[in-house]
């Protein structure tokens, strides 16, 4: 079965530099006209040693802040977490999304309702959902251990965020990707219907399975999409900040310290701006280096998405 | 993809960064440091938290009554919540948006010495010196200089739960040791009065260094050499502290769930009965002594801190008044500090937080307000110890929270933990 | 060809399981907010509560605590107005842009989209004390017009780039069969290209708004007094305070979840538009 249009999106063939810069400048404006300064600062200082928030003299250092971090146990350690958080929850994220969002095209006799409680959970801040999990888990009061223990699948409560290092990670990852699979559900609904139902119809026709359609129609004709929610979701994941700052505060003994957080504490706690800020270029290349590497694994270069 | 990311696009991508460190290069001029003693007169922003201590509707009250006297002032409060506090001095200081922020005790020192908060020790009356209780001036003290005007004061004491005590035949007395409050508390369990008899705020927090620093304090530990130039908390008094905390746990004396547990969620399950001894701040008599929100009411007495081989210094957990040095308007922020931190203001709301002033405790307005919790904050506020006032306190206090956790948690053993902890702070002290 | 009965039967049944796993931990908020503060702390845990109360939204709608009330309400405003704001504008400069980049040919467009996204990936912690500098140099510091701006400038890069995505993969020839007809590339634009990519709008509308209602740590530092204060603030101020009991943070997080689910179920109805929309023309 050969679909024209299916497999390769053809490249802009109109030529319009001067058209194209209008309807770019507006939000150039928007974005760079706050970021570009902040950002070369930030730049700038991580080649600095800037001990303090006001502007003035400081000692410059070259590459010395990376090299130090580089060096660092504490940066591996965090980084370690970082990756770990990064690809469960986005690789979690994105199987049960593609579900959710093959369910929420679904012929649902309870349509609507299942569309509302889909979003619920994306709607419902991070502070909140931080703290919403925390009091499930929570060692003396938590829901989590009643029903576990009531149902007698574990002897007592038990510690889920205190005792465990890992554990705790692993239940900052439930409440992360609780929230944000349905953010992924919906881009890949979105997704979905951009796929003309005569391509769908046809596939039908050609007496296609519900499973071999998918595979060769729905997965293929999502691709774009994947990458959206893909790389999305690895940049938030990078960045993640909120929900371990409102759930774990890093702890316990770092166990749930991810880079951004160390950058935090670094930055603010600690007043070392530079040495933050160049952690926080170094978070830069390793998601700029890995939304490369998705679009390339998804062929999308054919695609020209970027 | 590889033609997609080829050395072109990414030199291009380099120019967009090389402009940005071209506007990124230029100061756009803070006000730094640039502040104006200004006509005493204007408009005042101030900053506090939201939390223990005054309330926001304390802070307003006393606020309208210093704005009825200074006509020509007016003061805008703003509020954020204590977790906050930090981060936000530190932003606000290049653009001055602050004249007067609360300050915890442990960065005198380093707001001291980066020039974001002043040095108020020329207009520091000498007679403030000897009117305040020792602990509370110590709070905005740094090098010899003050750099802040003491408010709210604070330390953390022991609670217990006179029933539980009562049921295991336990005498109260005892617990006046740590010592005697940890044969207290095999009592306690050995009797099945409460599995886990002691909780406390371990989480990695600053709450643990507090709760840390108290039990260093009794068994004569010390954090910095008396010279301040080296760590000193992986020997002696430092390391027993440590050994005594893991040895409640390994014991089951002490609640597991102490590890993820702020000092809120040690009232809490104090005041279910879920604890029979914990230390906390001042504002657990109040909450664990109300029967709207606590089943142990009436039924909870403090003391102060139990003693060890080198007595009972509670951990100085005060916060100060100051005046940053971006204000533009420096001589008004010092008149509406003054206002607040004078005895009659603190003594009107001693219902809220304690006075720093020694003479408030004997003012009978003052007790008025809790008879038992004030006799014993006055033992309890003569002996302080305070966490190390250097620079880098905030870097030391992390680097101390994870190791002493992992002591706790059993991957390493205190004394290699301590020991790992004061090879990463040594080089913080210079 | 109607779907067998089987696959009917799966469907409901994943569905239902989803629903289930997706609404136990929000209904045990919701429960949360609702019975009193023995039954929450009950040890073995009684399924059915002795009380219920609806004192905590009497407290923040109404409360003799005239701070948490205010603020809340006004919290609530704000950050509805916040969002709303950089909804529009970020979509807007979001599909002039999102179109260049899917439909013309001209030097520098992969570097130009990835400077925008690049913008993102920085945290924002790196950024925040010159920004702070910037917006009091312009005297936006606790503002909603100043969060609007910021705002902007974290959703615009993806309202470019997923509204270029979207535009990629509808089909040229719609937009240059309205071309022939005589309309202008703009006109196309407005006529053709913006109805088909509805649900593409919609899913990056929602992104934006959902973003500002969720975005904490900009909020927190530029933000101070009721005037600009958002949600999230609000919320951390509330599980800031000593002594304040789990049900009336739950309270404020039923309360601040009310207004995107009810925005999302009136989009979601134009998300099913855009599906047939899209289905029938292309």
């Amino acid at each position: 079965m050969r679909l024209p249009g299916l497999t390769r999106r053809p490249a802009p063939r109109v030529r319009g530099a001067g058209l194209a810069f209008l309807l770019l400048l507006p939000a150039a404006l928007v974005v760079f006209g706050v970021v570009l300064y902040p950002a070369g600062r930030a730049l700038v200082i991580s080649f600095y040693d800037v001990d303090s928030p006001f502007p003035g003299e400081y000692p410059f250092r070259g590459l010395a802040n990376y090299v130090d971090i580089l060096r660092s146990s504490r940066f591996w350690t965090a980084a370690g977490h970082t990756a770990y958080f990064t690809v469960v929850s986005t690789v979690a994220e994105l199987v049960l999304g593609v579900g959710l969002a093959l369910l929420l095209a679904a012929p649902l006799r309870f349509r609507w309702l299942f569309r509302a409680v889909v979003i619920l959970p994306w709607a419902l801040p991070t502070i909140v959902n931080g703290a919403m999990w925390r009091w499930i888990l929570n060692a003396e009061y938590g829901v989590l251990n009643a029903l576990l223990t009531q149902l007698h699948l574990q002897e007592s409560y038990r510690s889920w965020l205190g005792t465990n290092p890992f554990l705790a990670l692993n239940m900052v990852i439930v409440a992360d990707v609780w929230k944000n699979t349905s953010l992924a559900a919906f881009f890949l609904l979105a997704g979905l219907q951009t796929i003309p139902a005569e391509i769908r119809e046809a596939a039908r026709v050609d007496g296609a399975g519900p499973v071999r359609a998918f595979l060769t129609i729905t997965l293929p004709m999502l691709r774009p999409t994947i990458a959206v929610v893909l790389v999305l979701r690895t940049i938030e994941a990078f960045k993640v900040f909120d929900i371990i700052y409102v759930m774990t505060g890093g702890g316990p003994a770092n166990g749930t310290q991810t880079v951004t957080f160390l950058t935090y504490l670094q930055a603010f706690s600690a007043q070392r701006f530079s040495y933050g800020a160049a952690l926080a270029y170094l978070t830069v290349l390793a998601i700029l280096v890995l939304a490369m590497l998705y679009l390339r694994l998804l062929r999308q270069s054919e695609m020209r998405a970027i | 993809m590889s033609q997609e990311l080829s050395r072109r696009t990414l030199l291009r991508l380099g120019a967009v960064a090389g402009a940005g460190v071209l506007v990124g290069g230029c100061d756009i001029g803070g006000g730094a440091k640039s502040g104006e003693q200004g006509s005493g007169e204007g408009k005042v922003t101030a900053l506090f938290m939201q939390q223990a201590g005054y309330s926001e509707a304390d802070i307003r009250a006393m606020t309208a009554d210093f704005v009825a006297a200074h006509p020509k002032v007016q003061v805008e409060p703003t509020f954020v919540a204590y977790e906050a506090l930090h981060d936000k001095i530190v932003a606000a200081a290049p653009a001055g948006t602050y004249d007067v922020v609360l300050i915890d005790v442990i960065w005198p020192a380093e707001f001291g010495s980066k020039k974001i908060v002043t040095d108020v020790t020329g207009q520091f009356p000498a007679a403030w010196k000897t009117d305040m209780l020792g602990g509370a001036l110590a709070t905005a003290e740094y090098q010899s200089k003050f750099y802040g005007v003491p408010w709210i004061l604070d330390t953390k004491y022991f609670f217990y739960n006179t029933e539980m005590l009562g049921k295991a035949g336990v005498d109260a007395a005892s617990l006046s040791t740590w010592d005697g409050v940890l044969a207290a508390a095999k009592t306690l369990r050995d009797k099945k009065v409460i599995d886990h008899p002691l909780l406390w705020s371990w989480k990695q927090a600053e709450a643990l260094i507090c709760d840390y620093t108290q039990l260093l304090g009794a068994y004569g530990g010390k954090f910095l050499s008396d010279d301040g130039k080296s760590v000193a908390f992986d020997t002696g008094g430092g390391l027993q502290a440590l050994e005594v905390m893991k040895r409640t746990l390994d014991e089951g004396l002490s609640n597991p769930n102490s590890m993820e547990s702020l000092e809120d969620d040690v009232r809490k399950v104090f005041s279910e009965g879920g604890a029979a001894m914990a230390l906390n701040w001042t504002f657990m008599f109040a909450a664990a002594n109300d029967p709207a929100q606590s089943k142990v009411a009436g039924k909870v007495a403090a003391q102060q801190t139990p003693a060890g081989p080198s007595g009972a210094p509670g951990c100085n957990g005060s916060m100060a008044l100051s005046v940053t040095s971006g204000s533009k308007n420096q001589k008004a922020a010092w008149e509406y500090i003054t206002y607040l931190t004078s005895a009659p203001v603190q003594n009107k709301y001693a219902k809220s937080s304690l006075p720093c002033w020694a003479a408030s405790y004997s003012d009978s307005q003052v007790i008025a307000t809790s008879p038992q919790m004030v006799a014993v904050a006055k033992k309890g506020l003569a002996s302080l110890i305070a966490r190390p006032q250097v620079p880098r306190y905030n870097e030391i206090s992390q680097i101390l929270q994870v190791e002493v956790q992992k002591a706790l948690l059993g991957s390493k053993t205190p004394k290699q933990a301590l020991a790992d902890a004061a090879n990463q702070a040594r080089s913080l002290l210079s | 060809m109607k779907p067998s009965r089987g696959y009917r039967v799966l469907i409901h049944a994943a569905a239902l399981v989803a629903m289930v796993v997706i609404l136990a931990p929000f209904l045990w908020l919701a429960y949360s907010s609702v019975v009193g503060q023995t039954d929450l702390l009950s040890r073995p845990m009684h399924w059915w509560p002795g009380r219920f109360t609806l004192t905590r939204y009497r407290e923040i709608f109404a409360g003799q605590d005239v701070s948490v009330a205010r603020q809340f309400r006004s919290a609530l405003v704000n950050s509805m107005l916040v969002a709303t704001g950089t909804v529009a504008v970020s979509l807007s400069v979001g599909v002039l842009g999102g179109y260049a980049l899917a439909r013309l040919r001209f030097p520098l467009r992969r570097t130009t989209l990835l400077s925008f996204l690049v913008t993102y990936m920085l945290p924002p912690i790196a950024l925040l004390i010159p920004l702070y500098l910037l917006l009091s140099r312009v005297h936006l510091l606790d503002t909603r017009i100043g969060l609007v701006v910021v705002y902007c400038s974290l959703a615009t890069p993806f309202s470019l780039w997923t509204m270029s995505n979207f535009f990629g993969v509808l089909p040229v020839d719609l937009e240059e069969a309205a071309r022939v007809d005589g309309c202008s590339r703009l006109g196309a634009l407005v006529r053709v290209i913006l109805p088909l990519s509805r649900p593409g709008i919609l899913a990056t509308a929602l992104f934006a708004f959902l973003l500002c209602w969720d975005e904490f740590l900009y909020a927190l530092i530029f933000t101070s007094t009721s005037d600009s204060k958002t949600i999230p603030v609000a919320i951390a101020e509330f599980t800031g305070r000593n002594a304040v009991d789990f049900g009336l943070i739950a309270a404020a997080g039923v309360l601040a979840a009310l207004p995107p689910m009810f925005i999302t179920l009136v989009f979601q109805r134009n998300l099913v538009e855009g599906l047939s929309a899209g289905a029938v023309k292309a």
